[in-house]
């Protein structure tokens, strides 16, 4: 009964959705005006019901109802309560109908509180988001349906790859989505500004927040999958350009260039074509990653569906959206001019620089993605890996991160390079100190983290410098907000460069009482015993870990033997200090009682994730003060409204 | 001593395919003595791709394929062949799909021009701007 009113609801919000785009569109025209009023609230309606189709799937998989294929593929009754819940999206119809949801919850909420546009862009940019939301309701409904019950109900579910089965990952996917489709309205405002020619500082304001938020849950997004990608697989690695992962970095890197472009625009009314067409790029960077992740086109542990006809689904979809939004970008580039001019020494350009580097980046990482899958293609297999994408990404990063230490120093429209010359002379000392410091103390380390480094350190002092002077208490949330994101991007450098420089490892088979040094730490392999959990068995390891004579810290690694599905994990055990991780694992039974293990110590290395959740915090509050900033501007637009009407009276 | 070891394990060394059979290769979860000679093993095993696995290299797959391969790298790096030498006999054994650095051949073109493409794109739309912006305000 749930699955099926479920999937009712769905085909209700698809063709409400069908509503939407056909009002929206009609009351562009003379004739079909009166049709505008009702766009906003079949918007409102058809988010609510998608979401209410996705909560009944929520129940579904909470109360393990095997009757429906979804649930019986993917979960099991002995499963714990989290990863009931968790499966509902960590699967490939579940996710699609997660990304539905959180679109039409966006619409909801655009056509409910969006009021600055012109009425005329409101409806195009609902048409708009309604146009995109019709193809992935077309895709559920007709190729990945999530409420299909089984003709008999199964015994029992298959269960959830254990490797998903995890805290971190069962929230990953989410914030994913929330990044990917907080871009679909962006890329909507795009539309409905292009097709009224209506670019300027309301749209950049009006579509800012949406990139911004984007941008944060993509930020954090990014930065869990990548822990849960260094403590989950047990080699230590946090960053492998692995498509999946790449499918991420795309869509953050475009939304890093729209939210610096819409700030130019929103401030000064300059860069208007290239906003528009970084809008569209950003969200077809999405669609992108959700293909490469969907389509089943790369086979992993992300890629739940291998099905050839979903893929081609997606790829008709991405045609339409990105080919459409392309041909309309091209046929109104021309109307719409580039708008206030900028001195070559002014903040503007400094963000022009930053933008060309992003992009430039996002290139040769798409390129890299997709070139393998292409040669796959005409059955040439190649290999694309971080020997290419760290040192080419380098020739635009390297640029980037020095404009990057400059450019927030910098007066908008035109600025003298001798008035900020001085101060950032202290940054410049700061990372040429760090380089001395590198070669005198550690001699054979390698250019790129040598480079790395004492960038790191220059940008860290240049990035505080905006707060220089300037009374704190006053200084604009969103000056804050930029000022805590660049640092979290020395940060989480100074992190990467650090465990590629100084990380040390040992590979050793130990018996139980035995101990290693690795780094500055003794380790003792303690015990090894077996353990139990509500659906694995293990061997655990118990390690004593001591630094310089210090207490000892205790540390447990386990083999864990999953049974629905069967698979092995290694669960890794962590040490943190304030200088570091002890990183330690527990590999398989070797011969005579000895048992592999493998230590590292990785200096600094939480500092890349320390950075990433810096850069969200700084895009939080950035939202924080645009947010606050739009709602007293509503409150006293109301407030003027109300004293007319009283004095009308 | 070590070297006509480790060139005599080679010789006894069966086709790689063959080895998920036999016992886990010693140098798969075993470092080599000399420190330096650890580090030019693991810079390479780095960019190595694990066959079996998913986007991960030969230095953190828990693959027995994994295990050999890293087993023939720090084995042929002990008998002292360059870190090169080995990659093209990988190469030539499993073909392009083994190394991470792409090898300059026509197939791989395209991803070295790209960047330069880049390149040169991103220097004309920033001298073009710069230009267009000095002529405007003058």
């Amino acid at each position: 009964m749930i699955a099926e009113l479920g999937l009712a609801m769905l085909w209700l919000a698809a063709a409400l959705a069908l509503l939407q785009l056909a009002a929206g569109a009609f009351a562009l025209s003379a004739r079909g005006r009166e049709l505008g009023g009702i766009v906003r609230p079949v918007a409102v309606v058809q988010g609510v019901l998608c979401a209410l189709s996705f909560f009944a799937l929520i129940v579904l998989f909470l109360r393990t109802d095997l009757s429906v294929k979804l649930v019986a593929t993917n979960s099991h009754s002995l499963k714990p309560f989290v990863y009931k819940l968790a499966g509902t999206w960590g699967n490939h119809e579940g996710s699609m109908l997660l990304w539905v949801t959180v679109m039409g919850l966006a619409g909801s909420f655009v056509a409910l509180f969006e009021r600055r546009l012109r009425e005329a862009t409101m409806l195009a940019t609902l048409a708009g988001q309604a146009f995109v939301s019709i193809g992935f309701y077309a895709f559920l409904l007709f190729s990945s349906n999530p409420f299909e019950r089984l003709p008999e109900p199964a015994a029992e579910g298959n269960g959830l790859n254990p490797l998903l089965q995890d805290i971190g990952l069962a929230f990953h996917p989410p914030t994913l989505y929330l990044g990917y489709v907080g871009l679909s309205v962006a890329f909507s405002f795009a539309i409905g500004a292009l097709i009224t020619r209506d670019v300027g500082p309301a749209f950049a304001r009006a579509m800012r927040p949406w990139v911004l938020g984007a941008w944060i849950f993509l930020s954090l997004g990014i930065t869990a999958g990548s822990y849960w990608a260094y403590y989950e697989l047990g080699w230590g690695g946090w960053w492998f350009w692995d498509p999946v992962e790449n499918a991420s970095l795309m869509p953050w890197l475009a939304a890093t260039a729209l939210l610096h472009s819409a700030s130019v625009l929103a401030a000064r009314n300059a860069l208007r074509a290239w906003t528009v067409m970084l809008g569209v790029v950003a969200f077809s960077m999405s669609m992108i990653g959700t293909f490469l992740v969907r389509s089943g086109i790369l086979t992993s542990v992300h890629a739940f569906a291998v099905d050839p006809e979903r893929g081609s689904f997606i790829l008709a979809l991405l045609a339409i959206y990105i080919g459409g939004a392309l041909a309309l970008f091209a046929t109104r580039a021309s109307t719409i001019t580039e708008g206030a001019r900028f001195a070559p020494v002014s903040r503007e350009s400094a963000l022009v620089v930053n933008n060309v580097a992003l992009s430039a980046i996002l290139g040769i990482v798409l390129v890299g993605t997709l070139y393998p899958l292409l040669t796959e293609a005409f059955d040439e297999k190649v290999s694309v890996g971080p020997p290419y994408f760290n040192p080419m990404g380098a020739i635009f990063f390297v640029p980037m991160l020095v404009v990057m230490a400059i450019g927030p120093m910098l007066r908008w429209r035109g600025d003298r390079a001798a008035r900020v010359s001085g101060k950032l002379a202290i940054p410049a000392l700061a990372a040429a100190a760090t380089a001395l410091g590198l070669v005198a103390l550690a001699p054979t380390i390698k250019p790129m983290p040598f480079l790395g480094i004492a960038l790191a350190v220059g940008l860290a002092v240049a990035s505080v410098l905006p707060l220089v002077g300037r009374e704190l208490k006053r200084t604009p949330l969103p000056t804050w907000g930029m000022v805590v994101a660049h640092f979290g991007i020395a940060v989480a450098l100074f992190g990467v460069g650090s465990d590629s420089a100084f990380s040390t490892e040992k590979l050793v088979a130990s018996r139980v009482g035995e101990t290693h040094a690795v780094g500055p730490w003794q380790v003792t392999l303690s015990d090894i015993e077996p353990v139990a959990g509500p659906n694995w068995t293990a061997i655990e390891a118990t390690m004593a870990a001591s630094h310089a004579g210090g207490a000892a810290s205790e540390l447990h690694s386990q083999s864990r033997n999953f049974t629905s599905p069967p698979l092995v994990t290694s669960e890794s055990a962590l040490l943190t200090r304030w200088n570091g991780q002890l990183y330690a694992v527990l590999g398989e039974e070797a011969d005579d009682q000895r048992w592999q293990l493998r230590l590292w110590w990785k200096p600094f290395v939480p500092m890349i994730w320390y950075g990433g959740l810096l850069i969200g915090l700084g895009g939080l509050l950035a939202l924080i003060g645009r947010v606050a900033h739009d709602v007293r501007r509503l409150r006293a637009e109301g407030k003027i409204a109300y004293r007319r009407q009283r004095q009308g009276r | 001593m070590k070297r006509v070891l480790a060139l005599a394990l080679l010789f006894v060394a069966v086709p790689v395919g063959a080895q998920d059979l036999l016992p886990p290769a010693p140098y798969a979860y075993k470092q080599l003595d000399d420190p330096r000679q650890e580090a030019e093993a693991l810079a390479l095993m780095e960019t190595l791709r694990c066959l079996k696995c998913q986007s991960q290299s030969i230095a953190d797959s828990d693959a027995s394929m994994a295990g050999d391969m890293r087993h023939q790298v720090r084995s042929r790096i002990a008998a002292g062949e360059e870190p090169e030498e080995i990659r093209e006999w990988l190469v030539e054994r499993y073909g392009d799909y083994v190394t991470y650095t792409p090898q300059v051949r026509p197939l791989t073109l395209p991803l070295f021009a790209a960047p330069i493409v880049f390149l040169i794109l991103a220097v004309v739309l920033l001298r073009r701007r710069f230009r267009k912006r000095s002529e405007g305000t003058e």
